[in-house]
């Protein structure tokens, strides 16, 4: 009997999904994918290596123009970096700001994400709406640090503009009833037959395997595994009582919960974070130039984050390096394609919440 | 200080057996890195378990030796080790699945090393 014919399919680096370009070559049998192999670096900018010519103080601006989505929280993990290697304590105030604007980052960041799902399963209506209520976050982000996506408020030592307790209050005020506007389209995500048909027990990530591969933030945390960066307690996180969102199924439904479950968590936390956050300075005055070796880990919207900072006491750093989430999230994704269809491959690609800006730094 | 990070000096020839240990102990492959300095590249290879970073460092003073991958007991490392050949120049030996220098598509090849310069 002979076997099946095997086709290798081409899936970007340009499809209607991706945003961004990354490429797959998917072997087939028929239409079941048997194989994926990952291509990157397409647009790959090498701006790690402007550290060597912009002052350490500087370069938080280029750390936060890696990613247009996750701006601030490699702003943040830059900052700490370089604050660990000087032994430089960041007043609370600032702190909490920071955690503050993390929460607020990735709501809008998750918000986006399932936009952009709704809309790979061709569910318009509904990615219309979701990015209708991504803007009011957008908005408070914009009233508070004066821009939508590139906050421009990180800084080492602490922050650059602080936020008025009657400003809090509004936001607190503004949020109680955004959850609820939330939960409105988050249940059409969790409810809807149509939705579930598409993603429930589809591409099935085991619990060990997310592990193993290294994968990071909501794709691991859906297959059970609870590890989120923020409870190593950096920024206020270490004042704040959360646990991490977990999922078991592992499948793309699970990944979809995980990230819906972390909306309100964020909402939550940010009011955990406005009951607790004092009057006082938001930055230290920072002397001197950094003189070691730093691993900063956050918790990015699509998972830890690491900046690597090594600096020899001179003005510019030896080397930073970033590892980004979705570059640890790779081999999982190439791992969950084999055995589904290949109508699934765009949406489960989607489900690693790819950012391929971030990626290709 | 936010965590107590480890950091371990190696030779090379010690890199799979301590990467096993930490594979056989349940650790997780955080990241690998490699940095140029004027005397040698470093190549870090970072762990976590429960939230105890621990980072492997060797030390590569000649281009032309090859470094052991360790994607065979971590799979996940061929991403790293393909981008530390394609930026750096470094030699990986036995890589689970070897891109050959097409990993980036950059228009400077080994933009991180762009000479090839030995360290």
């Amino acid at each position: 009997m002979n076997s099946p014919k095997r086709t290798i399919i081409p899936f970007g680096p340009q499809h209607p999904v991706l945003p961004e370009p990354i490429h797959l070559d998917l072997v087939v049998e028929d239409e079941k994918v048997i194989e994926a192999i990952p291509s990157l670096g397409f647009i790959h900018r090498g701006l790690e290596r402007l550290v060597e010519k912009r002052d350490f103080i500087d370069f938080v601006y280029v750390a936060e123009r890696i990613c247009g989505i996750c701006s601030f929280i490699h702003g943040l993990t830059y900052c700490i970096a370089i604050e660990e290697i000087m032994q430089i304590e960041v007043p609370k105030r600032a702190n909490y700001l920071r955690l503050i604007w993390s929460e607020l980052s990735r709501i809008h960041s998750h918000l986006l994400w399932l936009g952009l799902m709704a809309d790979g399963f061709g569910f318009e209506a509904l990615f219309m709406h979701t990015w209708r209520l991504r803007e009011k976050i957008l908005d408070i982000i914009e009233e508070t640090t004066g821009g939508r996506i590139i906050f421009g408020s990180a800084k080492i030592g602490g922050v650059r503009k602080d936020i008025s307790s009657e400003k809090l209050a509004q936001i607190l005020e503004k949020l109680k009833n955004y959850a609820q506007e939330i939960r409105e389209i988050t249940n059409v995500f969790i409810n809807d037959s149509s939705v579930k048909h598409r993603l429930v027990g589809v591409g099935v990530l085991s619990k060990e395997d997310a592990y193993i591969l290294g994968a990071v933030g909501p794709t691991l945390r859906a297959s059970g595994v609870g590890l989120d960066t923020r409870k190593l307690g950096y920024a206020a996180y270490k004042e704040i009582d959360f646990e991490p969102i977990i999922e078991t199924a592992g499948d793309s439904y699970s990944r979809c919960l995980v990230r819906i479950r972390e909306i309100f968590q964020s909402i939550e936390i940010i009011k955990q974070a406005a009951g607790k956050i004092e009057p006082g300075a938001i930055e230290v005055k920072v002397t001197g130039t950094p003189n070691g070796e730093f691993f900063a880990r956050t918790e990015q919207p699509r998972g830890e984050v690491i900046y690597y900072a090594k600096a020899d006491g001179s003005r510019f750093l030896q080397r930073l390096r970033v590892r980004t989430p979705t570059f640890a999230n790779v081999p999982a994704m190439v791992k969950l394609l084999p055995g589904c269809q290949l109508a699934d491959v765009p949406i489960l690609v989607l489900t690693i919440d790819p950012c391929i800006s971030c990626t290709e730094r | 200080m936010i965590e107590e990070q480890k950091v371990i000096n190696i030779e090379i020839k010690d890199l799979l057996s301590q990467t096993r240990d930490f594979f056989n102990s349940g650790h997780r492959l955080v990241q690998i890195g490699c940095t140029k300095l004027p005397e040698c590249l470093e190549i870090n290879y970072s762990f976590d378990k429960e939230h105890h970073f621990i980072n492997l460092k060797i030390k590569l003073v000649d281009l032309n030796v090859e470094v052991p991958s360790v994607s065979n007991i971590y799979w996940c490392a061929f991403l790293y080790e393909n981008e530390i050949h394609d930026l750096f120049g470094v030699k990986f030996k036995d890589i689970a699945l070897d891109y050959k220098g097409n990993f980036y598509r950059t228009s400077v090849k080994r933009g991180f090393n762009p000479q090839n310069e030995q360290p």
